[in-house]
C-alpha cells in the first residue's frame, strides 16, 4: 500500500484542475497563433483571450474590458500601486496600506516611499482585521490610494473591504484590494462593492502559475509598468499567454460554478472539523486569524512550545504537506510579520502551522491529519525546554 | 535542503530529554530568534562527561545539531569536549544550509555554557575564559538582544554576473 499523501498547502498553490489543463493544451501547438495577428491563426488565439476575459470577469461580476491580464498576482499588485502612484503623482503622493499585506504590496509601497512618496501602514487587531475608522483617520488631503487585502494568506482573515472601500469613496481615494487568496473562493460581486482595483492569480484557484489579472474599474487612469506593444488596453504590453489565459478562464468559470452550487459550504465544514479537531486533541493551541470571518479553506494555528519547521517536516514525513510562518522556514530569524502584527509574542509565532484545504479535500484527509498531528506535537514538546510537563 | 544525516538526527534524536541527576546545565539562545537549547551534563570526578541530554526549542537543524553534539561529547573529558566547534558539528551532519549555520554555533555554545555552569557550581564563581552570557550570539544579534547592530536596509539593485566581472 502506498502511504497516504495529503496536500494541504493550497494557499501556496493549487493543483491544476484536469478541465483547466484540457482547456490549455490546444493553445500550445495547435492554436498557437499570436492574438495580435490578423490572420486566421491570430483570430483563433484572440478568441481564446476574449473568452478568458469574459470568464474571469464573470467570476467577480465585472465587465470583460475591466480585466487586465498580467503575469501573476505580484505583477497585478505592482501595476495597481505603481500605476496609480505615477498616474496621480500631481494629485498627491500618499498611500495607505495595512501591516499584513503580501510582500508584493508592502515592498512596492516601501519602494515608492524611497522614491518621493509617503505611506501609512495601518495596524490590525488580534484577529488580523483592519478597522475602517483607522483607515479614515489616516486619510490626508494628498492621499491617492489605499490598499487592503481581501483576505490574508497566512491567517485567512477576510477584511471588511466593503466598509474600507466605502470610506475611500467618501474621501475620493482609490481603493485597491489584493484578492489573490479570496477570488474563486469567496463570492465577490464588484457591482455591489466599492472596490476600484482587485488583484487575482490563476494558480490559487486550480489554474496555471504565471497568470493573473488586475480588475480596474472603468474610468481609472493607470500608467503601465511594462511598456511595449500596447496589449491589454496599453496597460500590460507583451504577447498574451494564450494557454495560460485559457486555463485561467476555465479555472474562473469552474470556481464560479462551485460558488453557485454551494460546494464551498462543504469546504467550510471540513475546515471547521479540522480546526475544532486540532483544538480538542492538542492542548495549548491557538487559532490565528478570525474564527468565522475567514477563508473557507483556511486553518492556521500556533502550537505553543514548539517550532513550526519541525512540525512541517514531521508532517511531511507522514505524507502531509503544510506550511509555517516560523523564522526557520523563511530563512531569517524573524517569524512572520503577519503573525507579529496580531500581537503574538515571538516564541508563539515561531510555532505557526498553516493548513489550507482544496476543493478535493475529503473527510478521510482531515481524519488522517487529526490522527497524525497530535503525536508529532507530543514528540517535539517532549524535547522542548519550555514545555512544563517535561 | 537538509542532508540525510540532519534529517536522521532530527527524526530520531539522540539523547533528547531531561537529565535528572545532571550536575551542570547550560541554556543558550533566545525564543525571539526561534532557537533555545538546554544542555544537561553529568560530569564525574575525572571530569569526564558521563551522561548528556538536551532539550531544544527550534527548527530541525537546531534539534539535529543538539542531537549530534551530545553524541560527540558523551564519554569525553570536558577539556576535549570544549575543543569541538560548530564547524565540527556541521561537518558531522554532512553540512548545513547557510541559513542554519547559526544552529551549530548554538550547539557549541550550549556545551560551553553547561561546562561553565559546572565550574561555577564547583568554585562558586564564573570561570575565566568563558562567556558570562551566551544569550543570543548565535543569531548575530539580529533579534536585537545581542551585540549586533541594526542596519539600514540597502536598496537592492540587481547586477548581472557580467557587470560584476567588469567592475
Amino acid at each position: 500500500m502506498t502511504p497516504r499523501k495529503v496536500y494541504l498547502d493550497n494557499s501556496a498553490t493549487t493543483q491544476v484542475d484536469k478541465k483547466v489543463l484540457e482547456a490549455m493544451l490546444p493553445y500550445f501547438s495547435e492554436e498557437y497563433g499570436n492574438p495580435n495577428s490578423l490572420h486566421a491563426w491570430g483570430r483563433d488565439a484572440r478568441k481564446c483571450v476574449d473568452k478568458a476575459r469574459t470568464q474571469v470577469a464573470g467570476l467577480i461580476g465585472a465587465e470583460p474590458k475591466d480585466i487586465i491580464f498580467t503575469g501573476g498576482g505580484s505583477e497585478a499588485d505592482n501595476l495597481a500601486i505603481k500605476g496609480t502612484a505615477w498616474a496621480l503623482k500631481d494629485k498627491g503622493r500618499h498611500i495607505i496600506t495595512s501591516s499584513i499585506e503580501h510582500h508584493a504590496l508592502l515592498d512596492t509601497v516601501r519602494w515608492l516611499g524611497k522614491n518621493g512618496y509617503e505611506y501609512t501602514i495601518l495596524p490590525v487587531d488580534k484577529t488580523g482585521m483592519v478597522d475602517p475608522k483607522e483607515l479614515e483617520a489616516a486619510i490626508r488631503p494628498d492621499t491617492i490610494l489605499a490598499s487592503v487585502m481581501f483576505a490574508n494568506n497566512e491567517i485567512g482573515t477576510i477584511e471588511p473591504v466593503a466598509e474600507l472601500g466605502e470610506v475611500c469613496r467618501r474621501h475620493g481615494v482609490l481603493f485597491h484590494t489584493d484578492g489573490v487568496q479570496a477570488a474563486g473562493h469567496v463570492k465577490i460581486d464588484l457591482k455591489d462593492l466599492p472596490i476600484d482595483m482587485m488583484t487575482m492569480a490563476a494558480h490559487k484557484m486550480y489554474g496555471p502559475k504565471g497568470v493573473g489579472a488586475l480588475y480596474v474599474r472603468k474610468g481609472i487612469k493607470l500608467i503601465p509598468v511594462i511598456h511595449g506593444g500596447g496589449q491589454e488596453f496599453g496597460l500590460r504590453s507583451g504577447t498574451e499567454n494564450t494557454p495560460g489565459l485559457a486555463g485561467f478562464g476555465m479555472a474562473a468559470e469552474l470556481a464560479a460554478n462551485r460558488l453557485a452550487n454551494g460546494e464551498i459550504d462543504n469546504e467550510i465544514r471540513l475546515r471547521d472539523k479540522l480546526i475544532d479537531g486540532l483544538m480538542e486533541r492538542i492542548p495549548e493551541v491557538i487559532l490565528t486569524g478570525h474564527r468565522t470571518k475567514r477563508l473557507p479553506y483556511h486553518a492556521s494555528i500556533c502550537v505553543k512550545y514548539v517550532e513550526g519547521e519541525g512540525m512541517l517536516l514531521l508532517l511531511d514525513a507522514a505524507g502531509i504537506g503544510v506550511s509555517s510562518g516560523s523564522a526557520c522556514t523563511s530563512g531569517s530569524l524573524e517569524p512572520s510579520y503577519v503573525l507579529l502584527s496580531l500581537g503574538l509574542d515571538h516564541s508563539t509565532a515561531h510555532g505557526s502551522v498553516r493548513i489550507t484545504l482544496s476543493k478535493d479535500t475529503n473527510d478521510e484527509d482531515i481524519d488522517y491529519v487529526l490522527e497524525k498531528f497530535p503525536p508529532i506535537v507530543e514528540k517535539l514538546r517532549s524535547m522542548s525546554p519550555f514545555y512544563k510537563n517535561n | 535542503m537538509y542532508s540525510d544525516k540532519v534529517v536522521d538526527y532530527f527524526m530520531n534524536p539522540r539523547n533528547a530529554g531531561k537529565l535528572d541527576d545532571a550536575n551542570a546545565i547550560g541554556e543558550v539562545g533566545n525564543p525571539k530568534c526561534g532557537d533555545v537549547m538546554k544542555i544537561y551534563l553529568k560530569i564525574n570526578d575525572q571530569e569526564i562527561i558521563e551522561d548528556i541530554k538536551f532539550e531544544t526549542f527550534g527548527c530541525a537543524a537546531a534539534i539535529a545539531t543538539s542531537s549530534m553534539i551530545t553524541e560527540m561529547v558523551k564519554g569525553k573529558p570536558i577539556a576535549e569536549a570544549l575543543k569541538i566547534n560548530n564547524k565540527d558539528v556541521a561537518e558531522a551532519l554532512g553540512g548545513l544550509p547557510p541559513a542554519k549555520l547559526h544552529c551549530s554555533l548554538l550547539a557549541q555554545e550550549g556545551i560551553e555554557a553547561a561546562v561553565a555552569d559546572y565550574f561555577k557550581r564547583k568554585t562558586g564563581k564564573h570561570p575565566e575564559g568563558f562567556k558570562a552570557n551566551t544569550t543570543c550570539t548565535a543569531c548575530g544579534g539580529s533579534c536585537g538582544e545581542g551585540a549586533g547592530q541594526g542596519h539600514e536596509e540597502e536598496e537592492e539593485i540587481f547586477v548581472s554576473e557580467d557587470h560584476r566581472a567588469a567592475e
